[in-house]
């Protein structure tokens, strides 16, 4: 296998020694530079197409040289695309590496460089938004944010020097990652290798896609209430929450204070939580036990029951449905934030 | 003092208006435009705490595929004006930052949208083969995110503070919850986008796979992702498709398969 690898680069010495077209390490550094400027024209008709151009543009240049041919470049990457910003890198490379095979009269043809930005879009919003924005920054952010709250300058300079420092070398090594792996699936076309990769991403972007929906998608439905019924007081089933109320009460009137009460207490409101309750102060019906813990049944509470997630994943394929009828995705998402605000109006969020 | 102040403030707020739809350097962040609103105002103890402050709220806030979050941007910018230039304490501004958040979100949405004809004029630069057009678009709808952070943050210096409340009270509850409540289910607009771009009758069924395995709250979002690459490399695998060809390629007896390689390494 090592020799394997000797030998390609032996031969990729060799043909550009022969005048081929070939990307080197400044090209890969001005892209890496250029795609942190990815997300600046973000608009909601084709999202990041323009980000993309811009990166690849110093490849380009490299590798077309005929106002056709850059015409063409520049037409190829205002497509459609939206992936994470920092996981786009692996995708320029991998592009960088198709685009020179294709300047070089390889078998990379349009439907190949579409193909493969497609169909790893998905997969790596699916990784990078989790990570970066549902992870590291939420953990650095806190960290930084409890030095701040102290006046503590450090906070604000270490959450800008460590995101950064993450941020550009994770951008750095996945560019030139994904070109080296661009330059060796473009060696073995034949063996479908593409195809492969190309169906692997995008079952992979499908089983993602699944899971997003309904995890990252909010959509409360809870307003909306079908029935509330009283269930007795809290005392009788929960009688250690009733407790820390009356611990509370006594601490305001400054009696010391007991920590199990408290520890019982919380477990209890837990429980509360957890058998779907809640609790209504109803002094002017009950008198003696005025906590009262309820059911209530909402929309939200029925539609759980019936298949948590059902709300996104329904109006997701309404958008697919809408999208195939090609309705333009502002109208649909102007439609939905009219949607949003109707439904505020009435009363159902 | 003060003008040189202004100016920097205005330069804070233009990157923190880029950064808001860039991403990168973070300096949306109310973490860093909040300490550097309060460095260059000659307050940077406050603008430190206040930072922290608005950044514990604004942890959660991201943007996920089209979804939008609360624009921490100028929810940062405006409050740490308010603090270090008008004298307003940290929890009253830490109030302020929410209605200014959304606000900042509805001026966002309108950039974004208008960015659509810049996209139509890129595609026009791009036809005639003329490369420093497409690079001009880009780069000038990015100029217009820093201006939308920037002028807001203009007037609120230029007005009192007691105008700004009344303005942002004047908005009805029902525009901002109905706002921020669409900002929660806009995301499927772009996952039905990647959907329709990667969706065939092959791939579909891994769609409800994931859709049902979503509901299991013990599956972190890591563990998914582990079994769905599992999955996919299983089918590619095993795939009839891809077998029948891959026999005829090794009869060829060149192009060894890196990834046939690989898997059978493990066999």
């Amino acid at each position: 296998m090592a020799d394997e690898i000797k030998q390609e680069v032996d031969t990729s010495i060799d043909t550009a020694d022969t005048g081929e077209k070939k990307i080197d390490k400044s090209d890969i550094k001005k892209v890496w530079w250029r795609s942190q400027f990815l997300l600046a024209s973000f608009n909601y008709e084709r999202m990041q197409n323009m980000g993309v151009a811009f990166s690849l543009i110093p490849a380009m240049r490299k590798l077309y040289h005929s106002k056709d041919e850059i015409s063409a470049f520049l037409k190829r990457h205002l497509e459609f695309f939206n992936t994470h910003p920092y996981c786009a890198a692996p995708i320029f490379g991998v592009e960088m590496a198709l685009e020179e095979n294709r300047a070089n009269g390889g078998e990379v043809d349009d439907a190949a460089i579409q193909g493969v930005k497609i169909g790893m879009i998905g997969p790596l919003a699916g990784v990078g938004d989790p990570i970066f924005w549902g992870t590291l920054r939420p953990v650095l952010g806190a960290f930084a944010a409890s030095l701040a709250l102290t006046g503590n300058i450090l906070g604000p300079i270490l959450f800008f020097v460590i995101w950064n420092l993450i941020r550009m070398l994770f951008i750095w090594y996945t560019l030139e990652f994904g070109y080296e792996q661009g330059a060796s699936i473009t060696k073995n076309l034949t063996g479908g290798l593409l195809q492969k990769i190309t169906l692997g991403a995008s079952i992979l972007g499908m089983f993602i896609m699944g899971v997003l929906i309904p995890r990252w998608t909010s959509i409360d439905m809870s307003t909306v209430v079908f029935s509330k019924a009283d269930m007795g007081a809290v005392g009788d089933k929960f009688p250690d929450a009733i407790a820390m109320i009356g611990q509370l009460n006594g601490i305001v009137n400054g009696e010391p204070m007991g920590l199990d009460v408290f520890h019982n207490g919380i477990q209890s409101l837990q429980g509360v939580v957890d058998g779907g309750f809640s609790i209504v102060n109803d002094p002017a019906n009950y008198a003696d036990n005025p906590y009262r813990l309820m059911t209530t049944t909402t929309l939200q509470s029925v539609l759980d029951q019936l298949l948590p997630g059902l709300l996104p994943l329904l109006l997701t394929f309404l958008c697919i449905w809408l999208l195939k009828k090609h309705v333009n995705p502002i109208a649909i998402i102007v439609g939905l934030f009219a949607v949003g605000i109707l439904g505020a109006l009435v009363g159902i969020f | 003092m003060a003008f040189v102040s202004v100016i920097l403030v205005l330069v804070v707020a233009f990157l923190a208006g880029m950064e808001s739809v860039l991403d990168q350097w973070q300096f949306h962040q109310p973490i860093l435009n909040c300490t550097m609103i309060g460095i260059v105002t000659g307050h940077p103890l406050e603008g430190v705490i206040l930072g922290g402050t608005l950044q514990l709220i604004a942890l959660g806030w991201m943007n996920i595929g089209a979804a939008m979050a609360p624009d921490a941007a100028l929810a940062g910018v405006a409050s740490a004006i308010f603090v270090c230039m008008k004298g307003m304490d940290v929890q009253e501004a830490v109030a302020v930052a929410i209605p200014m958040a959304v606000a900042g979100l509805a001026l966002t949405i309108f950039v974004r949208t208008i960015t659509v004809g810049i996209a139509h004029a890129a595609d026009a630069a791009a036809s005639r083969g003329n490369v420093g057009g497409v690079e001009f678009c880009h780069i000038g709808a990015l100029m217009i995110q820093g201006l939308r952070v920037a002028i807001p943050a203009g007037v609120i210096m230029a007005i009192p503070a007691e105008a700004v409340q009344a303005g942002l009270e004047a908005i009805p509850s029902w525009i901002t919850t109905g706002l921020s409540t669409a900002g929660g289910f806009i995301v499927v607009v772009g996952y039905a986008m990647v959907i329709n771009m990667m969706a065939s009758g092959k791939v579909w069924p891994f769609f409800f796979l994931g859709f049902a395995l979503a509901s299991l709250s013990e599956l972190g979002l890591v563990a998914l992702g582990i079994i769905g690459v599992v999955i996919a490399l299983v089918y590619v695998q095993l795939s009839p498709e891809f077998n029948s060809g891959g026999s005829a390629g090794g009869g060829g007896g060149a192009g060894v398969d890196p990834v046939d390689a690989i898997l059978n390494d493990y066999e």
